[in-house]
């Protein structure tokens, strides 16, 4: 017998320090999967957000500059334009992204910078609580909306997949979701052609990836991969929105 | 012939695992591991496929699968 699934030679051979259920960790393992896939592990530089991903460094081994609180793309910007050479990626939660880190990704995605983006939308922020975010659900309890998101105080739910595609400078840009192995599947094929578009210098490229935060949602690990599947993704659509 | 193996400490008991599987050989044991999870553990073995979906959808990547 041979072995057919092991541990990407990118992913640190450690425990994480994420909870029970949570799709970071399935994440992080796509991305490595994509990096030896493409043979790229010697000449990536990862970009860290401030949230539950913020140990980047402690689990790729690969290099990695870790980014102030919602910078992470424009770090990425200066990193690509000195080192063209390599293969440049940020990895960012939603309150990092869609939140202090607006008008950084706007712009870095409508420059059209060569990088890749991995954007986790889990509808929280994770690691300081569980507050509302920008992609809070329309009536999702959190420690900062505790009788739910209001949309006519607080907004819609910001789709931004689908916001970012509409900008000139995007490449490439779609949303997945890990909470099924069909799901996965599917996840594991965009995450690879997100890569491809840096390899192949297309340009910039954007992946949203639905994640599970067990422990914000008050919710048990199969509780909250089952509201990925439903309530999330009956709002925040699967699919490929650009795909230049 | 197909068998997989799951790293007991490694595993932090979500039970993701136990839904992928389509032959539903996979349970949650009453074991409490160094983390003070309860990790999984499968059932009939000689059942196994390796078809590889626990390992794919297990976020502590504590699955190995051979074939
Ligand atoms: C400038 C600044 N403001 C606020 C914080 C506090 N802070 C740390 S993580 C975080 C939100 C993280 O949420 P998200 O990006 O969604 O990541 P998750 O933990 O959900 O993966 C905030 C507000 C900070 N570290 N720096
Ligand atoms: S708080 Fe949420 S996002 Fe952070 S590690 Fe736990 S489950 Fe994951
Ligand atoms: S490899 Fe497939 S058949 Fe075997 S335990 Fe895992 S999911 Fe079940
Ligand atoms: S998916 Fe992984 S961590 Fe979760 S119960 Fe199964 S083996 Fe353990
Ligand atoms: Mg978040």
């Amino acid at each position: 017998m041979q072995q057919v699934f092991k541990r990407p030679t990118s992913l640190k051979d450690v425990q994480t320090h994420f909870c029970s259920g949570c799709h970071h960790g399935t994440i992080h393992r796509l991305v490595a999967e994509a990096i030896d896939k493409y043979g790229v592990q010697e000449r990536t530089i990862g970009v860290a957000s401030v949230g539950c991903s913020v140990f980047l460094y402690g689990y790729f081994d690969i290099d990695v500059v870790e980014a102030p609180h919602g910078r992470a793309s424009a770090v990425a910007t200066g990193v690509k334009r000195a080192k063209p050479e390599n293969f440049v990626f940020t990895y960012q939660g939603d309150g990092d992204l869609a939140a202090i880190g607006t008008a950084e990704i706007i712009h870095a995605a409508n420059r059209g910078e060569d990088i890749t983006v991995f954007f986790v939308n889990n509808t929280t922020y994770g690691m300081t609580g569980g507050q509302m975010a920008p992609t809070t659900l329309v009536g999702q309890k959190t420690s900062t909306s505790p009788y739910g998101r209001n949309k006519a105080k607080d907004g819609a739910p910001v789709r931004m997949a689908e916001l970012l595609a509409q900008l000139e400078g995007v490449a490439f840009s779609a949303r997945v979701a890990v909470n099924s192995p069909k799901n996965l599947i599917d996840a594991k094929k965009q995450i690879q052609k997100a890569f491809q578009y840096q390899v192949e210098g297309k340009g910039f490229s954007f992946i949203e990836v639905l994640s599970a935060c067990p422990t914000n949602w008050g919710m048990n690990p199969l509780a909250a991969n089952e509201r990925v599947g439903t309530e999330m993704i009956d709002y925040f659509k699967l699919g490929v929105f650009k795909n230049l | 012939m197909a068998m997989i193996t799951i790293d007991e400490q490694r595993c932090k008991g979500c039970g993701l695992c136990t839904i992928a599987c389509a032959q539903k050989l996979l349970v949650l044991s009453d074991k409490i591991n160094n983390q003070g999870y309860t990790p999984a553990r499968i059932n009939a073995t000689d059942r196994c496929t390796g078809c590889a979906l626990c390992a794919e959808i297990c976020p502590d990547v504590a699955i190995a699968v051979f074939r």
